[in-house]
This record gives structure tokens, C-alpha cells and sequence, in this order.
């Protein structure tokens, strides 16, 4: 079967998950589905020839079950009163994404067809990173060697994401000792 | 042009989310769907036909691999998306410990 018949079934497989996830009451329910959603990406990674992001976006997908689960499950079942406004913005909501929809249709005409990407840089990568980096993965020879700035970036904000959520979560205050030396 | 076409569909579900939803978990939710769209239309963008994974294997020519460089990027972009999910997760425990709900229309006192 080609490449496409399977993409097209596993994206299918992730809208629905996606807006299962979104109208289920159920909070745990919720959550399962949209880690069913992210390893269908993985899934979609594999048929697209990257089995590093596929390990990685496994691995994302475990953390991100674990947080969410820990962070939401000892909260009480709460059940929003339905209102008015709300059902508005859903029509609204649902509007606006078909208007999008219909008007994105042309765009997606301009990009190249799928199987034939540009390789205007990259084809440089295939061909000289072996020699010139000694990596027989590319991916690797690209984050660690040709981009290895944006690697300490990614590293800068990750660091910078989980120093925040750790000062926000921080429940007793810093407050100074009796001999005023706070450090 | 059909698996574009869907993957953007996902992403349009993801905004739904965002732009509808009352509850903060998920809003949350939403902004990860968003994310695996768009980290997946990147790597579907890079996709080139009966082509192999970009590591050098014995007997695989540099010609028929897929582009490399789109799925170095997308590792960069997995992983800060774990750590804004954390971000957005704390600050969402941290706004019911102060308001005792998760409902944004009831969220109101966040003015100085």
C-alpha cells in the first residue's frame, strides 16, 4: 500500500481522537485520548522515514501523560453549567474553521506535491555531512554540528520553561533571616 | 495535497479548542494538538517518495533519503513543547488553587 493510504487513515485516526478529546466530559478520558492523538504521530513519523523524531515524540508523549495526569486527576469532576455565550462561541468556533478552511484550499495548491520536497539545502547535508562531521546520522550531524547554536537555544528554553513552572508551583515565600544576609 | 489538507484540519480542530472551550485543561489540550500539527506538517513537507531515514547504512546512497533538516528542527520543537506544557500545566494548578475552578469566564480577578 503506499505511504499516503496510511497517512491519510492515521490523520483521520487523529481528528477523531482529537475531537473526541475535546467534547468527552471526562477529564482522565480526555487526557487518554490526546495521548492516543500523539502516538498516532508517532506512528505517522515512522511512515515518514524518521525514526529519531518517532522515539522522541514516544518519550514526549509518556511525560506529557504522566504531568497531565499527576497535575489533573485529584482535582473534583466539575461540570460546567451550559450558557448561552457558550453555545454562540461554539457556532461561532465551528464557522470560523470551515470559512479558514475553504479559504486555505488554493495556499496548499502553491506548496510542492507531497513526495517532492524542495532539498535546496539539505541536499548538501546528505551529501557532505558524513565527511565533514563524521556522523552517520544526519539528523545528529545537523542538531549537534551545522545547528548546534539552535540546539543551546532549544536547551536555553526548556531550562527557562522549567524554571518558571517551578517558581509558579513555589508555595513558601523567600523571606529574609534574622541576621539580614538573605543569600 | 490530501494529507496536507488533513493535517491542517487537525490544526483547525486544535484552534476550535482554543477559541470555544471554556475549561482551562482543555485549552491546554487544544495547544497541544496545534503543536502535533504543526510538527507533523513539517516532517510531511520533508517527505520525499520511496526514499529512506537519513543515517548512512552500507549500500544507502545520499540520493534516496528524505531531507534531513526538517526533522532536525522538529526535534528542537518536541521538546520545548514539553516544557511549555509544563508551563501551561503549572500555571493552570496554580489558578484553581486560587480560584477553585478551571472555567476561564469565572477567572476574573487578574487584575493586579
Amino acid at each position: 500500500m503506499p505511504v499516503e493510504t496510511w497517512l491519510i487513515f492515521t490523520l483521520g485516526f487523529m481528528i477523531l481522537g482529537s475531537i473526541v478529546a475535546l467534547e468527552i466530559r471526562d477529564i482522565l478520558s480526555a487526557i487518554i485520548a490526546i495521548s492516543v492523538v500523539g502516538l498516532g504521530v508517532s506512528m505517522a513519523f515512522l511512515f515518514l522515514q524518521a525514526p529519531d523524531l518517532a522515539i522522541v515524540q514516544f518519550l514526549f508523549e509518556i511525560f506529557a501523560l504522566i504531568i497531565l495526569v499527576r497535575a489533573f486527576i485529584d482535582k473534583k469532576n466539575h461540570q460546567f453549567e451550559p450558557s448561552s455565550s457558550s453555545m454562540v462561541m461554539t457556532i461561532v468556533g465551528v464557522v470560523a474553521i470551515a470559512v479558514i478552511f475553504m479559504l486555505s484550499i488554493p495556499m496548499f495548491r502553491l506548496l510542492p506535491p507531497f513526495g517532492e520536497p524542495l532539498m535546496s539545502v539539505s541536499q548538501h547535508y546528505l551529501d557532505f555531512g558524513a565527511s565533514e562531521t563524521g556522523a552517520a546520522n544526519l539528523v545528529a550531524s545537523i542538531i549537534l554540528d551545522y545547528r548546534a547554536y539552535d540546539t543551546l537555544g532549544e536547551v536555553t528554553v526548556l531550562f527557562t520553561a522549567i524554571l518558571g513552572a517551578f517558581a509558579i508551583l513555589r508555595t513558601t515565600a523567600k523571606h529574609k533571616t534574622a541576621g539580614g544576609n538573605d543569600e | 495535497m490530501t494529507v496536507y489538507l488533513l493535517c491542517f484540519a487537525l490544526f483547525l480542530v486544535g484552534l476550535y479548542g482554543v477559541i470555544a472551550k471554556r475549561d482551562l485543561i482543555k485549552i491546554i489540550l487544544s495547544i497541544g494538538i496545534m503543536g502535533y500539527a504543526v510538527n507533523l506538517f513539517l516532517i510531511l513537507f520533508a517527505y520525499k517518495r520511496d526514499a529512506i531515514y537519513p543515517i548512512l547504512t552500507p549500500g544507502a546512497a545520499p540520493q534516496v533519503m528524505v531531507d534531513p533538516l526538517p526533522q532536525a528542527l522538529v526535534l528542537t520543537s518536541i521538546v520545548i513543547e514539553l516544557g511549555t506544557t509544563a508551563l501551561l500545566v503549572a500555571l493552570a494548578v496554580r489558578l484553581y488553587q486560587k480560584y477553585g475552578t478551571f472555567d476561564i469566564t469565572k477567572i476574573r480577578r487578574l487584575r493586579g
